[in-house]
This record gives structure tokens, C-alpha cells and sequence, in this order.
């Protein structure tokens, strides 16, 4: 009943020798080995995540900074617009904003962070797709920009209702900034890139710190008591409970911005009839599913049975019916809801609000239904 | 006079007689983790041995229990319902899956003592 994976040839964070330290089981993950739990337990760390803090290790994503040749950084962004449905233009120095690279089926190739730290961007993308992106920006910006991959830092995050008090032990600032705020700060006299955000739905803060500090920096917040290490099991539920999109899984080449219900993240400037519309990959088919609707849609599920409904699950119309109307793209337990939760893809004639529906989980149909996301309130700090 | 053996699987099995109780390892939910749900199979079925016979759900992932041995469920375990977590904190005891009456006990044959669990797990 339990499967191991080949160790062999994983690359290794900052904080592996922490994660070995603190007795963390050690899981392949996007090419890196990662811890996927301490020995606390999923459970554990997920619910001392939503009311203290969770120190979370994710330095396999990547960390790209997006030089403008001509030195201005309106160039970058106007550089980079050309690849993202987002008004990047409108970032104001110190702050950040969550955007997707597309394809030109209106497809998402990732989703990504971009900050404007005032002479140059910088990016978070995901681990699985970081060298993709780098090529896609080397490909297409290379004129305008010189990008980095800055493969020398690391990126520890801090969430929960306790992470401003952790975080200001060791870095004044850090209480005045604002949900998006991101920038240079220094943390534990170390010289940090801070952004007040996170994947959890929780108030928190992402910290980019150079490789050879990160182990101190992040031992110097776990000593604070109110601060557990927190393994990408807890990080899973903690961003579904959130209704927050994982790459590959809730969103990928297939699925416009649109569909995956993310039109918050696309700026009037962008759409039709804006200040710059269009002009990214994709951009027809994304703006006519903005226009016109889409045929199908992400939304949130909940259960009345306990039995967790996960990925790849299909959902149907009613207790009988042969024909799949959708399926299920992350799924699992909810500690915080003490309760299954899931996302997933319906037509958006059968999207509203309280539809019921089927999904089926090992030949049996379970009643689900269609709840709104997040499945738990956020706390940010607007 | 109970025998309590071991499969590769994971799953312990208590013999009393022609009946064995089910369940799975200590050392199965340290790997598994927090226990949220448990499928256990219906009464008076007929598994074949190695056949999915029930599933243990955990934050993570789902997982299948097999049958380790072939025979007709005579009980299951009514507290797992309520309380899966019971899993974690004693699975070679209160968190007993099921009961199955032993069709063939020449099927037990190829089953671990305690001793050969322990070399198994090491």
C-alpha cells in the first residue's frame, strides 16, 4: 500500500539539512527533494498554520529578475505585458501583483508573482515550470530585458495569524507593509526581498533570501514558539481550503483565465476596450471568453459524506446518468472545515451557487455541491 | 489462542479459529499519516485475497487495504466511522478494520511472523 520513489538525482534545497534536522519526510517533488511533513502531521501543521504561523520552505520555485536594458522599469513591465493578460504597467514600486504567462489557445503555461521592486520585476514562478519560463522570457524579451533565473536564493514563507509578530522580531518594517506590498527589506540584518503574501489564505509574508542565510534566517523564526515548520502535505490543503489554483492541476494549458474563474487577476486595461487591450498570447480567445462567457468553469464543491473526493474524480449531472459533465482538479480533506473540499470544472450553465451534482469515487456517486471559494475566509492585511 | 500474522501490504491479521481480524500496521499509518476517512467493505462479502477491501483515506492521498486472505466479512469496525483518527493512535488494536472468515487456511502460509514484519519494515 505504499509506494517510494527513486531518491536518486532530486536536487536539494538551502534548508535541507533543516528539513533532515527537524525529522522532516523527505518526498520528490518537482525535481527537489521536499519535505512533505514533520513529524507533527499534516493535521497538525495545517491548523497551527491557521492560528499561529507556519514556516514553509519554497525555495524550489523560481526567482527570476527582469532587468530593463534601457534602465527603466516601465520598459520591463510594457516588455512583459506581452505575455501576460496583466496590467503590468500599473504595479506600483513596492508592489506586487499575481498574473499568468498564456499560450496562444489562451492557455495558462504558469502562474506567477510579479513585483515592481523600482529599477527592474521580479518573478515567482513555479518549480515545475521555472526553466520553461525562463526560455519563454529569454525567447520573447531578450530584446528589452535581461532576465536571471537567481538560482542563489532561497524563499521561506511565513503565514498565519501569528506571522507579523514572528516576522517583526526580526524585521521592524515588516507590520507596516500591506497584502502585495513586496521589496527589498532587511531580516535579521539580512538583506531579504519581503512580500506581504502567501498560498494559504492567511495574512503572511514570502521571504527571498540569499542561499547561504537562508538556514539561519529561517532557524531564527522557528525559535519564536508560535512558529511550527510546515510541509507541502499542510501547504496542499491549506491553498485548497483558500479555493487558491495549483499549476498543472486547477489551471494548465487548457484553461483559459476565464474559465478557471481568475478575472479578478485580468485589469479593465487588458480587456476589450481598455487602455491596451489585447496584445498577449491567446488574447482573442481569452478576451472572447471574457466577452462572451466560456463554456465551462472553476468552481468549489463541497460533500455531505466524509469520504474525501480528490483529482481526477468525474461529476455528474445526477445519481444515474452515463455522460461525465466535469472533474474534479484538486481534492481532499479540509482540516481547518473538518470536512472534504474540492475544486473543479462544470459547465457554466451548471456553475451556480448550490447546484448539486454527483462525483464519483470508487464506482459510487457522492453528493456534492457547489459552494463558494474560498472554503475559508482570508485574513489578508489590506 | 490467537496467531496474529503480517503481509507485505501492510495489513495485520489476528486468527482465532477460521476467523481473522483485519487491519493495518503501526507501521502503515506512521507512513500514511492523519487518518481522515476509512471505506470498509460490506457485510457477507466474498474478497478474494489480495483484492481492495477497504481504503484508508489520509490528508494526502487514498489508500487501498487488501484482503489477505479470501473469505466472507462477518463484521466490521463501526468506530472507524466516526472516529478514523482511532487509525493513528492504535491500529493494531481498537482500529481493526474487519472479520472475515478464512475460506482456504493454506492461504495463511504465506504470511510474515511478527519477526519477519519487523525484518520486512527495517
Amino acid at each position: 500500500m505504499l509506494a517510494r520513489d527513486d531518491q536518486d538525482s532530486l536536487k536539494r534545497t538551502p534548508l535541507y539539512n533543516l528539513h533532515i534536522s527537524l525529522g522532516g519526510k523527505m518526498v520528490p517533488f518537482a525535481g527537489y527533494d521536499m519535505p512533505v511533513q514533520y513529524p507533527a502531521g499534516v493535521l497538525k501543521e495545517h491548523l497551527h498554520t491557521r492560528n499561529a504561523a507556519g514556516l514553509f520552505d519554497v525555495s524550489h520555485m523560481g526567482q527570476i529578475a527582469l532587468r530593463p536594458k534601457s534602465g527603466k522599469v516601465e520598459d520591463a513591465a510594457r516588455a512583459l505585458e506581452r505575455l501576460v493578460p496583466q496590467d503590468i504597467l500599473a504595479i506600483a514600486p513596492g508592489r506586487q501583483r499575481y498574473a499568468q504567462f498564456t499560450n496562444a489557445e489562451g492557455g495558462i503555461l504558469d502562474d506567477l508573482m510579479v513585483a515592481n521592486f523600482g529599477d527592474h520585476l521580479f518573478l515567482v514562478v513555479n518549480a515545475a515550470c521555472k526553466a520553461e519560463d525562463e526560455a519563454h522570457l529569454r525567447a520573447n524579451l531578450s530584446d528589452d530585458c535581461v532576465i536571471e533565473q537567481l538560482a542563489d536564493r532561497a524563499l521561506i514563507a511565513l503565514q498565519g495569524p501569528k506571522a507579523e509578530s514572528a516576522l517583526a522580531k526580526l524585521c521592524a518594517e515588516a507590520p507596516a507593509m500591506k497584502f502585495m506590498d513586496a521589496g527589498p527589506h532587511k531580516v535579521a540584518g539580512i538583506d531579504c526581498f519581503v512580500s506581504r503574501s502567501g498560498y494559504t489564505g492567511e495574512d503572511g509574508f514570502e521571504i527571498s533570501v540569499p542561499a547561504g542565510d537562508a538556514e539561519r534566517l529561517a532557524k531564527a523564526l522557528l525559535e519564536n514558539p508560535d512558529v511550527m515548520p510546515i510541509g507541502l502535505g499542510a501547504r496542499d490543503s491549506l491553498r485548497l481550503e483558500a479555493g487558491l489554483c495549483l499549476y498543472g492541476h486547477d489551471i494548465d494549458t487548457t484553461t483559459t483565465p476565464a474559465e478557471a474563474a481568475l478575472e479578478w487577476s485580468v485589469q479593465k486595461s487588458r480587456r476589450t476596450g481598455g487602455a491596451r487591450t489585447g496584445g498577449f498570447p491567446g488574447a482573442e480567445k481569452i478576451l472572447a471568453h471574457f466577452d462572451h462567457g466560456a463554456s465551462r468553469r472553476r468552481v468549489g464543491l463541497r460533500t455531505e459524506a466524509r469520504a474525501p473526493v480528490r483529482e481526477g474524480a468525474l461529476l455528474f449531472a445526477d445519481a444515474s446518468s452515463s455522460e461525465p459533465i466535469g472533474k474534479v482538479t484538486s481534492g481532499g480533506f479540509g482540516p481547518s472545515l473538518n470536512a472534504p473540499v474540492a475544486m473543479g470544472y462544470v459547465p457554466t450553465h451548471q456553475s451556480a451557487l448550490g447546484t448539486k451534482l454527483f462525483a464519483e469515487v470508487r464506482s459510487q456517486r457522492l453528493a456534492v455541491q457547489i459552494a463558494a471559494m474560498p472554503f475559508v475566509k482570508n485574513t489578508y492585511k489590506r | 489462542m490467537t496467531t496474529t500474522l503480517y503481509t507485505s501490504d501492510h495489513e495485520w491479521l489476528a486468527i482465532d479459529g477460521d476467523v481473522a481480524t483485519v487491519g493495518i500496521t503501526d507501521y502503515a499509518q506512521s507512513q500514511l499519516g492523519d487518518v481522515v476517512f476509512v471505506e470498509l467493505p460490506k457485510l457477507g462479502r466474498t474478497l478474494k485475497k489480495a483484492e481492495a477491501a477497504a481504503v484508508v483515506e489520509s490528508v494526502k492521498a487514498a489508500s487501498d487495504v487488501y484482503a489477505p486472505v479470501t473469505g466472507e466479512v462477518l463484521e466490521t469496525n463501526p468506530d472507524l466511522a466516526s472516529e478514523p483518527a482511532l487509525v493513528n493512535s492504535d491500529a493494531q488494536g481498537k482500529a481493526w478494520f474487519f472479520k472475515i472468515k478464512i475460506a482456504d487456511k493454506s492461504e495463511l502460509g504465506g504470511l510474515m511472523d511478527e519477526a519477519a514484519y519487523k525484518a520486512h519494515t527495517a
